[in-house]
């Protein structure tokens, strides 16, 4: 199967790729453009994107395997990232972890069977004034308790 | 330049835009530079200034931009460091939301110092939505004349993009994050050649922190001599200390250099809360290490927090309240630091992994205080034996929770 980015996609892609001096340098930014669009960046887009880039299909590789916010596999719809860093675990984030196994009954990588989320335990994101944080889809969320947890959950799950 | 600009970080969330920033007296520095400056006058007035690199490792910035050789032909280059990513920091987040012009303001004076006309903006990965707003003032600075082929209408010109990382940690290191910027993965080079020679895409490159360049408009503005003032003679200016953890209002405090550690915590950020003491406190960001509460009466600058065995970093302050095991404490830095590492160097990919292996061990219980002297050995294997300071980042903060820690991790451990 062969891959190919949507004519909208594709137009970013071209504009990203003329902001740099060496076209290799926009892998990042058009892997996020991709799994943006996809959910996740396939296979076959890896090649896909070594040849735009003319650079070799392991260096696409290289980089997809390296950085944890790529994702060579699909998950939910939705992504919940919840900080367990320690200004977050002095906050109860163990806690939170453990009500969204009760709740949802998947633990940190899993995805629940109905394909609306996917949960992930990270590192600091940065917004520890506001302990214990989660992002979902990338928006900030916190201070978290228990009950804007449960109200979290079942926004994402209501938006299909 | 009106005192209004005093402060670096206005205190609310919605005059960030061009109109609130130049109404503020933003821009009048670049200005100022440009059209009345020599670049090098520029450089010797933040050398002056004393301002040290603000993203943790202290460097002075005007030094920095005087390595950057003036002779060659051929491109050069500009790196902003916006991969916050040190836990316990949230400082360069509030600037890309509230004063995202401030940095854009620092970057135009810096290229124009050093002669650079383009810039690359490096933000963490999950700040991607906080980027919309840098990227939104961006596009306001070059419909204005602040950037783009001829700045403020003079022959200087200077583009600025905007690059999302995808979550690694080691990318705030400067040459990971000029691998990273390259497309490839982040994992550090050896020095020499420094990037300032040999840097982006093999060209004389500056690597500085939002904050660090964020602060450039108030030294050109209001003068090296006031700046300096305003800190220490050898540590200029005000920072930006990122509290959380056991406080009462956690948050980011904009404070001269050298506020004692204790008044930033007591009196900005309120202290414990009601019926707890301090027990413990990182004080630069995870990687510093931790500090009993007997040693809070410190200044908050690089030199006295190195002179106690610490260090200021990114100033990112974590407050650890009685009733917290260390051990619990000691396995959250194990854990990220393992999982940080990016497997370059064999001391830090083997020994964080080994760490935390054995720290985990101690958790179920199912070790002895003589494990305590084998995670102290680990460390001791990773210290100055990694290519970048992430080994060192690891290494010593692990050893000061066991060492200082030592009688509370035994009674835990020996079960």
């Amino acid at each position: 199967m062969s891959y190919a980015p949507s004519p909208a996609a594709l137009r970013r892609i071209e504009a990203t790729i003329a902001l740099y001096p060496e076209k290799g340098a926009a892998i990042l930014p058009v892997l996020h453009i991709i799994q943006g669009e996809s959910g996740f960046v396939p296979e076959e887009a890896e090649s896909w994107v070594a040849g735009r880039l003319a650079v070799p299909p392991v260096r696409v590789r290289e980089v997809l395997s390296f950085y944890t916010m790529f994702k060579r596999a699909p998950g939910g719809r939705h992504s919940l990232l919840v900080c367990r860093n320690l200004s977050c675990t002095l906050a109860g984030a163990e806690d939170i972890l453990g009500f969204i196994f009760e709740t949802l009954g998947v633990r940190p990588g899993e995805t629940t069977p109905d394909g609306a989320i996917t949960v992930f335990a990270v590192e600091c994101l940065g917004n520890c004034d506001h302990a214990p944080c989660l992002q979902a889809d990338g928006a900030d969320h916190g201070p978290a308790t228990r009950a804007s947890v449960a109200a979290l959950i079942e926004e994402l799950r209501a938006d299909a | 330049m009106p005192e209004s600009m005093d402060r670096l970080l206005p205190v609310d969330d919605a005059s960030w835009g061009l109109e609130a920033y130049v109404s503020r007296g933003g821009y009048a520095a670049a200005r100022q530079a440009l059209t009345s400056m020599a670049p090098a006058d520029v450089i010797a007035e933040v050398c002056r200034a004393v301002l040290r690199g603000r993203g943790g490792a202290g460097f002075p910035a005007g030094t920095k931009w005087g390595f950057v050789p003036q002779n060659v032909s051929g491109p050069k280059y500009l790196c902003v460091n916006a991969d916050e990513g040190e836990p316990g920091t949230f400082k360069d987040r509030l600037i890309l939301l509230r004063a995202p012009h401030a940095l854009i303001e620092g970057i135009v004076i810096a290229a124009f110092a050093v002669g650079i006309p383009k810039a690359f903006i490096y933000v963490r990965g999950e700040y991607a939505l906080i980027s919309e707003r840098l990227e939104a003032a961006i596009a306001e600075a070059r419909a204005a004349g602040y950037l783009g082929p001829r700045v403020l209408g003079t022959d200087f010109g200077l583009e600025i993009v905007a690059h999302h990382g995808a979550g690694a940690y080691i990318c705030g290191e400067e040459t990971a994050l000029l691998e990273s910027l390259e497309g490839r993965r982040g994992q550090p080079r050896v020095k020499p050649p420094f990037p300032a020679v040999v840097g982006l895409f093999r060209s004389p490159t500056v690597i500085n922190n939002v904050e660090t360049l964020a602060a450039v408009p108030q030294i050109i503005g209001r003068g090296a001599g006031w700046f300096l003032g305003r800190g220490l003679a050898k540590d200029g200016g005000t920072r930006l200390f990122s509290v959380s953890g056991a406080v009462r209002r956690p948050g980011v405090y904009e404070l001269p250099v050298g506020t004692p550690l204790r008044e930033i915590i007591e009196v900005h950020a309120g202290g414990p809360p009601e019926g707890r003491r301090i027990k413990a406190v990182v004080p630069g960001g995870l990687s510093a290490p931790v500090l009993k509460p007997e040693e809070l009466d410190l200044p908050m600058d690089f030199d006295s927090l190195a002179k106690a065995g610490s260090m200021l970093g990114s100033a990112g302050i974590i407050v650890i309240a009685d009733g917290t095991p260390i051990l619990d404490v000691l396995h959250v830095t194990a854990r990220f630091y393992a999982h940080e590492s990016c497997g370059k160097c064999t001391p830090c990919r083997i020994g964080t992994a080994w760490i935390l292996k054995v720290v985990e061990r101690l958790r179920r219980s199912g070790g002895g205080p003589a494990d305590l002297d084998l995670v102290v050995r680990l460390a001791g294997g990773i210290k100055g034996r990694t290519l970048c300071p992430l080994g060192d980042a690891a290494a010593l903060p692990i050893q000061a929770l066991v060492t200082k820690f030592r009688s509370e991790l035994e009674q835990a451990v020996a079960r």
